[in-house]
C-alpha cells in the first residue's frame, strides 16, 4: 500500500473541555487536545497529572464529569467502551490466560463476525507485524513479558481501528527491551498510519517516538508542542524542568525596557524579554547553552558570568558533565564537549552563557512539587 | 543418630491419630459384607445381601432417588445463587461487602441444630415439611457458603482488567463474562457445585426435622433404619456413599487446585 492511503486510516481525535472530579478531587481539568489523523501523540506528566485519565476517557473506561469527545469528526461520548472501536494497549498485557495467541488475536475478529478464513488472514498479518507468527499456538504463560506486549499489540491493532491507544505499555520491561520496543512501536505506526496515543511519565520514551507531545500535570495540559518546541521553547517552568536537563536561576530582578536583570550573590546577569503579569522571574538554562571558563578570562560580549566551585566532575566519553555550586548555594549543570579544558572538583570557575541562550520563565513552586 | 528413638515414637504417634481418623469410616467396609444380620464387629463370613437389599427394597431405593433429587437441584440453584452472590460481592466497593459475605457465610457456622429449630418452625406454618421443595430450599441455604468460598477464590486470581481489555476489544458486558470471566472462574464454579452436591446429600440434622414417611433422604433412611431394626443394609449404603463422596470430592479438590495454580 502506498504512503498517501496509509495515512488516510488515521483519524482526527478532538479533546473537548474535558473535566474529570471524583468528588472533590480534580482528575482533568478543562482539557482541550486536537491531535491530527494518524499522529503520534505522547501524553507525558508524573502520575497523578491526569495523563491515563484521559486515556481511559478517550477509550470509555471512564465517563467524563463535563466536554466532549470526537473521533473523526464524531462524537464518541455517548459510546460505551465496546463499541467505540479504539484500540487499546495496556501496561500489564491484559492477554486472555485461558486462550492461545491466535486466539486472543482473533478475539476482536470473532466478535465482529468475521469468517474463519478473513480472520486467520488477518491474525497472521498482525502478528508477522510484531514478529510474532511462530507463537501462535503458544498460550500467554509461555511467553516473555516482551512477547506479551508484542502479542497485545497485535490483537489492539489487527482489527484496524482508527486509534490506538497504549497505556505505559513498555513500562513493565527493562531497559534493553524498551529501547528496541519503542523502535519497533515507531516502524508500526508508520507501516500503519493509524493515530497512536502513548501515555508515559518517561520523557526520553516521549521523545524517541512521538510527533507531538502535551505535557500534563495537575489534571492540566502545560503545553502541547514538538519535542523540539518543548525542549527548546517551554512556555512553563514545569515542562522547562519535565523534558531534559535544566539549571534555573533565581535572583532579585530589575526590568529596564525590554531587558530584564538578576542579581544573584552580588553578581548581575542580563536575561532578554520580560515578564508580563509582573510574575517572579526564573533564568533557565540547558546545560549545553553553559560553559565553564577560569575565572582571569574576561567573558565575551553578550556573555553572562556568574562565579562558583565545581562540585562534581563526570567524565562521560563523549563529552563532560559538571555540576557547579553558585556562591547563592543553587547548583548549575553543564555539559561540555571534549575539546574544552578539564576542571576538576574545587575549582572556582565562571559559568558563561550568551544572553540569548537563556529562556526567561515565570516562576512556580508546583514545578519543584511536582518533581519529586 | 541418637533421635532416632524419639522418631521413631513420633512416627506411631502420627499412625495412631492417622488410624483414630480414618478407623470409623473403614470399619463399615468389611461390615457391609457381613453374612448375619447384626452390626457386630468384626464380622464373620461374607456375602453380597446387604447390597442386594439396597438395591431391591424400594424403601432405600426411594430415600436414594429422593436425596439425588434434591441434591441435584439443590446443585444447581445454590451454583447459580452462589456464584451471582461472589461476582456481587467481589465488584462491590462499598465496606458493607464484607459484612454481607459475612451474612452469607453464616449457615455454615450456625450449629445445625439451631437451624433445624428454625426451619422446622417455619416450614410448620408453610406446609413446607416433607415437600421437596422445603428440602431443596433448606438445603440450598446450607450449600450457598460452599459455592462462595469455591467462587470467591476463582475470583481473587482473577484479572478484573482482563475485562476492561475485552470491552475494548468489542465485548459487551454479556459477552465478555461468557468468554472472559465465566472460562476462567469455571473451576471454582465446578468444585462450588460439586461441593453443594455432597453438602446437600449427606444433610442429615435439618433433614431429620422437616422429613416425612412419604419424603424420606437417604441420610434419614439410614438413621431409622439403624436405630428401629440395626439392619446391615447401612454399611453397604455407607460404603457407596463412602466411595462415591470421596470420588467427588477429590476430584473437586483436583479441579480447584489446578484453577489456583494457572
Amino acid at each position: 500500500m502506498s504512503a498517501s492511503n496509509t495515512r488516510e486510516r488515521g483519524a482526527a481525535i478532538d479533546i473537548m473541555g474535558a473535566t474529570k472530579r471524583y468528588g472533590n478531587f480534580t482528575a482533568l481539568d478543562d482539557v482541550s487536545l486536537h491531535i491530527e489523523p494518524g499522529e503520534f501523540m505522547t501524553l507525558l506528566g508524573p502520575s497523578g497529572s491526569g495523563k491515563t485519565t484521559t486515556l481511559n476517557v478517550v477509550a470509555g473506561f471512564t465517563d467524563l464529569t463535563s466536554g466532549d469527545l470526537a473521533v473523526g469528526g464524531k462524537s464518541i461520548v455517548a459510546l460505551p467502551a465496546h463499541k467505540r472501536n479504539i484500540g487499546v494497549v495496556f501496561q500489564h498485557y491484559a492477554l486472555f490466560p485461558h486462550m492461545t495467541v491466535g486466539k486472543n488475536v482473533a478475539y476482536p475478529l470473532t466478535l465482529r463476525g468475521m469468517d474463519k478464513q478473513a480472520r486467520d488472514r488477518l491474525v497472521v498479518r498482525a502478528l508477522d507485524m510484531v514478529k510474532m507468527a511462530d507463537f501462535a499456538h503458544r498460550y500467554p504463560s509461555e511467553l516473555s513479558g516482551g512477547q506479551q506486549q508484542r502479542v497485545a499489540l497485535a490483537r489492539a491493532i489487527v482489527f484496524d481501528p482508527p486509534l490506538l491507544l497504549m497505556d505505559e505499555p513498555l513500562g513493565a520491561l527493562d531497559k534493553k527491551l524498551r529501547e528496541w520496543l519503542q523502535l519497533e512501536i515507531k516502524r508500526i505506526h508508520r507501516e500503519l498510519g493509524t493515530t497512536f496515543v502513548y501515555v508515559t511519565h518517561d520523557q526520553e520514551e516521549a521523545l524517541v517516538l512521538s510527533d507531538r507531545i502535551a505535557v500534563f500535570n495537575q489534571g492540566r495540559i502545560e503545553q502541547v508542542g514538538t519535542g523540539r518546541q518543548l525542549y527548546d521553547e517551554p512556555t512553563t517552568l514545569f515542562v522547562a524542568k519535565f523534558i531534559g536537563e535544566s539549571t534555573s536561576l533565581r535572583g532579585a530582578a530589575q526590568t529596564s525596557g525590554n531587558e530584564t536583570s538578576l542579581t544573584i550573590a552580588g553578581q548581575k546577569i542580563v536575561a532578554g524579554g520580560k515578564l508580563a503579569g509582573g510574575r517572579k522571574p526564573v533564568v533557565l538554562l540547558r546545560p549545553e547553552k553553559l560553559s565553564l571558563a577560569g575565572t582571569n578570562t574576561p567573558p565575551a560580549s553578550g556573555q553572562n558570568s556568574l562565579t562558583g566551585e565545581v562540585s562534581e566532575a563526570i567524565y562521560l566519553g563523549s563529552g563532560s558533565k559538571y555540576q557547579v555550586t553558585l556562591r547563592d548555594g543553587s547548583v548549575a549543570i553543564v555539559r561540555s564537549s571534549l575539546e574544552a579544558t578539564p576542571f576538576s572538583i574545587g575549582d572556582t570557575v565562571d559559568l558563561r552563557w550568551s544572553v540569548v541562550d537563556a529562556k526567561l520563565l515565570a516562576d512556580d513552586d508546583r514545578a519543584d512539587m511536582t518533581m519529586t | 543418630m541418637r533421635l532416632a528413638p524419639f522418631r521413631i515414637l513420633l512416627g506411631l504417634f502420627c499412625l495412631l491419630v492417622a488410624v483414630w481418623l480414618v478407623m470409623p469410616t473403614l470399619v463399615i467396609i468389611p461390615m457391609s459384607f457381613n453374612e448375619k444380620k447384626s452390626l457386630a464387629f468384626p464380622p464373620s463370613g461374607f456375602s453380597w445381601q446387604w447390597y442386594a437389599n439396597f438395591f431391591t427394597n424400594p424403601d432405600w431405593l426411594s430415600s436414594f432417588f429422593n436425596s439425588l433429587r434434591v441434591a441435584g437441584i439443590v446443585a444447581v440453584a445454590a451454583t447459580l445463587i452462589g456464584t451471582l452472590a461472589s461476582l456481587g460481592l467481589s465488584r462491590m466497593k462499598h465496606s458493607g461487602a464484607g459484612l454481607l459475605r459475612a451474612i452469607l457465610i453464616t449457615p455454615m457456622i450456625v450449629p445445625g441444630v439451631v437451624l433445624a429449630i428454625g426451619i422446622y418452625a417455619v416450614y410448620l406454618d408453610y406446609q413446607l415439611v416433607g415437600t421437596t421443595t422445603g428440602f431443596v430450599i433448606a438445603h440450598t441455604m446450607l450449600a450457598i457458603p460452599f459455592v462462595i468460598i469455591a467462587v470467591s477464590a476463582s475470583l481473587e486470581v482473577f484479572d478484573v482488567r482482563l475485562e476492561t481489555a475485552a470491552a475494548s476489544l468489542g465485548a459487551s458486558r454479556f459477552t465478555t463474562f461468557r468468554t472472559v470471566t465465566l472460562p476462567l472462574i469455571a473451576p471454582g464454579i465446578l468444585s462450588g457445585l460439586l461441593f453443594a452436591f455432597v453438602t446437600s446429600f449427606d444433610e442429615i440434622i435439618v433433614a431429620l426435622f422437616i422429613t416425612s414417611p412419604y419424603l424420606k433422604t437417604l441420610p434419614v433412611q439410614i438413621f431409622t433404619s439403624i436405630t428401629r431394626d440395626a439392619d446391615p443394609t447401612v454399611t453397604a449404603v455407607g460404603t457407596i456413599i463412602f466411595i462415591a463422596t470421596t470420588l467427588i470430592i477429590s476430584a473437586g479438590l483436583i479441579i480447584s487446585s489446578k484453577s489456583t495454580r494457572s
